[in-house]
């Protein structure tokens, strides 16, 4: 209808930008519905780090304790079964921890600060089972090996530092949680202090 | 003639806003307290923990986002105005029972979260300002703002305790006697000035607790309304050129 | 390839049929004005509520031990929390300005006059919903004036003879307002009453889009067949549903002349919207009212109660008339007698602008009136507000009276052949 010429690159111009920048706020305020969706303050105060006293742990002896609503194992390791663990890492999927299921700290033989004292997430990598201890009796499952975990669920099986045994549907090592010791008998799981 | 007419009758109903707060007769102070100002909000935020928090909770606010936001270290809050041993992630409460409580002082203390918004800083800072000696209460003290109040004057050791001036005042054809204003008596910590600055320094702290996404929200408003200039701006444009066509 | 897709997609639904239809080549008069921004911004206002409204039940514990501190951790705990529940709340203000706006436009320019009755009763319904809507809304963050609110509203049903008191027990569900009201409340609010809206403005669009839009002329677009000179037809293609049985004159399609236009509207409402989002959500305690930020107390009734700012000029219709059962009628009546508006103006010319000079003040007067009573039942009773809201009262059902007394033999100015700019 109209008598000028209707400059169209103008148009063009105006209509993708228009599009763009609305674009963009739309996607901005996308971000609060998003966000919103994260753990609140509520979650993350319940899924804070907890404290665990191990003067009591004997050697050998694994308690559970809960943190983010799962079980992670604080696990007191004998002599007997660090000897052991170096001795299977021929039938171990991953024995030298390549996989990130643990911090920089742990990525060691034994997966853990001390070789003694063992802390592993209590859930199998497979589908989500909680694995049971079989303390001296695990030699059935795996020949020349004492102790280690079992899974009833599927039979993926892990030796004491977590790492998963080949020919299990479990794909991953057990994850080790951050942990730190705040002192000889006091360990704080879910936060690593005073490491880069 | 009909939008002007409509534009000033809004305008009029936005001048009537200020006369909806309803509140009490007696003119509040102005507490001219600031939610920016980080050091008074963690005197403020002491302040509470030391003398309010013994009977009035916070139970919807936690202290690790409090501390959080007016900058004070999670360890020196959980050493400093953690009193109860509460972990940091918890809400800031206290031990006592509704039902004692109301035992003690005849009604539970109120949950001190919102009061800012129910109230307003202003009432916040001029009730703290307000209390004076009067000895026919329980507690041995009132308060010009919220006559009979059953609370005592918890910041007594650090105001001292008021005396009050009174006036002679017409009200509905009596004449009647009323505390205006109050004056120090010399025995607290505080001298007027930095007892005021306490005040307000508590009122900043509850201003913030009543709405702690305040200073966030501002700063997000600003690039929010910024970037929608830009797109109103865009959109004239091209409103403009696609009605060239139109005659 | 996309041609295909739209193709295949064609042949199973009307999708390109009804984006012609209703968008691409709809007939919209060329001369929309300011007022004509708030459909489309109500539409807008309507998305932001299902959306946030949706966000918000993902926390909100609706029982009464629950919901006042479940609205504090969405305030605090849950991230951007606060920005979801003030687009919530400010959204509700901000829905009814731009329906009462919209309202507005429809009376000055003769909207609801023939054939657009039964928009306007749909307009009407929406209206209706909207005001259950927002009151059961309101009862649920559980606040002081939730609960008093609720109450006061709920027990004007109790006026109704014989089966009053029954009936509003029925609605508590209790002898209080409590956890049952809280609950059903809740249900109603986020999904019967939202499903009635959504539903009902399908409907008036459909209503709209078959009789046409009216202008600010109220002069129509839509000719007898033939009667229109070729060069006198604009130069747009419009759909065949339209063009098969009218000439159109003065008409551009809905898009995208009037996207583009509406995208200026929204942003500009969006950043009056976000200003109060952002930097005063609660405007004074009249978008949220100070004694809510208290949990509900059942033996403590704050010291003034008033219903949230919207509802404040039939609240002050009901205060004006000292007997209940009358004043709820009255109040019942005013919203009632809105609706009958095609019917009460006998005037053939739609618009204010062509209408005699005493239809513009009788609107003026109207409009007035209308303030006014929102700011009595806004604030607290005064025996001059007495008389003001009692005033006021009889000047708003005067508007109805005198505009069916006038209309029937108004002197109105001569319309013009073609819509004016």
């Amino acid at each position: 209808m109209s008598n000028a010429p209707v400059d169209n690159g103008r148009r063009r111009f105006l209509t993708i930008a228009t599009s763009v920048v609305g674009g963009v706020g739309a996607a901005g305020a996308a971000v609060p519905f998003i966000a919103s969706w994260n753990p609140s303050e509520r979650a993350k105060s319940a899924g804070a780090p907890v404290e665990v006293d191990i003067s009591k742990l004997e050697p050998g002896q694994l308690i559970r304790v809960e943190w983010r609503g799962k079980p992670v194992w604080v696990v007191s390791r004998t002599p007997k079964m660090l000897e052991q663990m170096k001795e299977h890492e021929g039938q171990l999927r991953d024995p030298q921890s390549q996989e990130p299921q643990q911090l920089e700290s742990s990525t060691n033989d034994y997966r853990s600060l001390r070789p003694e004292i063992f802390l592993a997430v209590g859930i199998c990598t497979h589908l989500g089972c909680s694995p049971g201890f079989f303390q001296g009796n695990f030699g059935e499952k795996v020949e020349g090996t004492d102790d280690g975990f079992y899974c009833p669920c599927h039979g993926s099986k892990f030796d004491m530092a977590g790492r998963v045994f080949k020919s299990v549907p479990a794909p991953l090592n057990l994850e080790i949680p951050p942990y730190t010791f705040l002192d000889e008998t006091t360990i704080l799981v879910g936060e690593e202090k005073g490491v880069a | 003639m009909m939008k002007k007419l409509i534009i000033g009758l809004f305008a009029l109903s936005i001048n009537v806003l200020p006369a909806m707060a309803a509140g009490p007769s007696v003119p509040l102070m102005e507490a001219g307290n600031d939610l920016t100002d980080q050091p008074s909000l963690q005197r403020g935020a002491k302040l509470f923990m030391n003398y309010c928090l013994g009977c009035h909770q916070m139970e919807y606010q936690r202290y690790e986002r409090t501390f959080r936001d007016i900058g004070i270290p999670k360890e020196v809050g959980l050493e400093q105005l953690i009193f109860d041993g509460s972990k940091v992630g918890s809400h800031i409460t206290n031990a006592i029972t509704k039902d004692d409580a109301a035992k003690w002082f005849g009604a539970a203390p109120p949950d001190l979260t919102l009061i800012a918004r129910v109230k307003s800083p202003d009432y916040i800072y001029t009730y703290l300002k307000s209390f004076y000696k009067d000895e026919s209460r329980p507690f041995g003290v009132n308060n010009i703002v919220f006559p009979s109040v059953g609370m005592p004057h918890v910041l007594q050791e650090l105001q001292g305790l008021p005396t009050p001036i009174t006036e002679e005042v017409e009200e509905h054809g009596h004449t009647v006697t009323k505390v205006i204003r109050t004056e120090t008596d010399g025995t607290g910590e505080m001298s007027v000035d930095e007892y005021d600055q306490a005040a307000r320094d508590l009122t900043n702290f509850l201003e913030y607790v009543g709405e702690p996404s305040r200073l966030e929200s501002e700063a997000l408003g600003i690039k929010v309304i910024g970037f929608l200039i830009i797109l109103f701006i865009l959109a004239f444009m091209l409103k403009k050129e696609y009605w060239r066509d139109v005659h | 390839m996309f041609g295909k897709i739209i193709g295949w997609i064609d042949d199973r639904i009307p999708m390109t049929r009804v984006w012609n239809m209703h968008i691409a080549q709809y007939p919209a008069p060329k001369n929309f004005n300011f007022w004509y921004f708030f459909g489309s911004l109500a539409m807008l206002v309507l998305v932001n509520q299902i959306l946030t409204g949706i966000w918000l039940t993902m926390n909100f514990v609706p029982s009464s031990e629950g919901a006042f501190a479940s609205v504090e951790y969405i305030m605090r705990d849950v991230e951007y929390g606060w920005l979801l529940r003030y687009l919530h709340s400010t959204g509700a203000s901000a829905f009814f300005i731009v329906v009462y706006m919209h309202m507005f436009r429809g009376m000055i320019y003769g909207s609801y006059q023939k054939p657009r009755e039964l928009l306007w009763l749909f307009g009407m319904f929406i209206f209706l919903a909207l005001m259950a809507e927002a009151f059961m809304g309101y009862l649920l963050p559980w606040g002081q004036m939730s609960f008093w609110g609720a109450q006061v509203i709920i027990s004007l049903f109790g006026a109704i003879p014989v089966i009053g008191d029954d009936l509003t027990l029925w609605i508590r569900g209790d002898y209080v307002i409590s956890g049952a009201t809280l609950n059903r409340f809740f249900a109603l609010h986020v999904i019967a009453l939202p499903l009635v809206i959504v539903i009902l403005v399908f409907l008036h669009i459909v209503a709209l889009h078959e009789v046409g839009s009216n202008n600010p002329d109220g002069v129509e677009i839509k000719r007898k067949k033939g009667s229109v000179a070729e060069e006198d037809k604009p130069k747009f293609k419009f759909h065949e549903y339209y063009t098969d049985k009218k000439d159109i004159v003065d008409a551009i399609p809905f898009h995208p002349y009037y996207t583009v236009k509406d995208i200026v509207g929204v942003v500009g409402f969006l950043i009056l919207f976000c200003w109060v989002v952002f930097f005063m959500p609660a405007m004074n305690g009249f978008f949220l009212e100070g004694p809510n930020f208290e949990a509900a107390n059942p033996l403590k009734t704050p010291e003034h109660i008033f219903p949230v700012w919207y509802f404040t000029p039939f609240y002050a219709i009901l205060r004006a008339i000292p007997d209940k059962l009358i004043g709820v009628a009255a109040m019942g009546a005013s919203i009632v007698v809105l609706a009958l508006l095609p019917w009460l103006d006998r005037g053939t010319v739609k618009s204010v602008r062509y209408r005699c000079g005493f239809h513009k003040w009788n609107i003026a007067g109207f409009v007035v009136t209308f303030v006014l009573l929102g700011w009595v039942g806004a604030t607290p009773q005064t025996d001059m507000k007495t008389i003001i809201s009692q005033i006021c009262t009889v000047t708003y059902f005067m508007f109805f009276v005198l505009l069916f007394v006038y209309s029937k033999n108004e002197k109105t100015k001569p319309l013009p052949e073609r819509l004016t700019k």
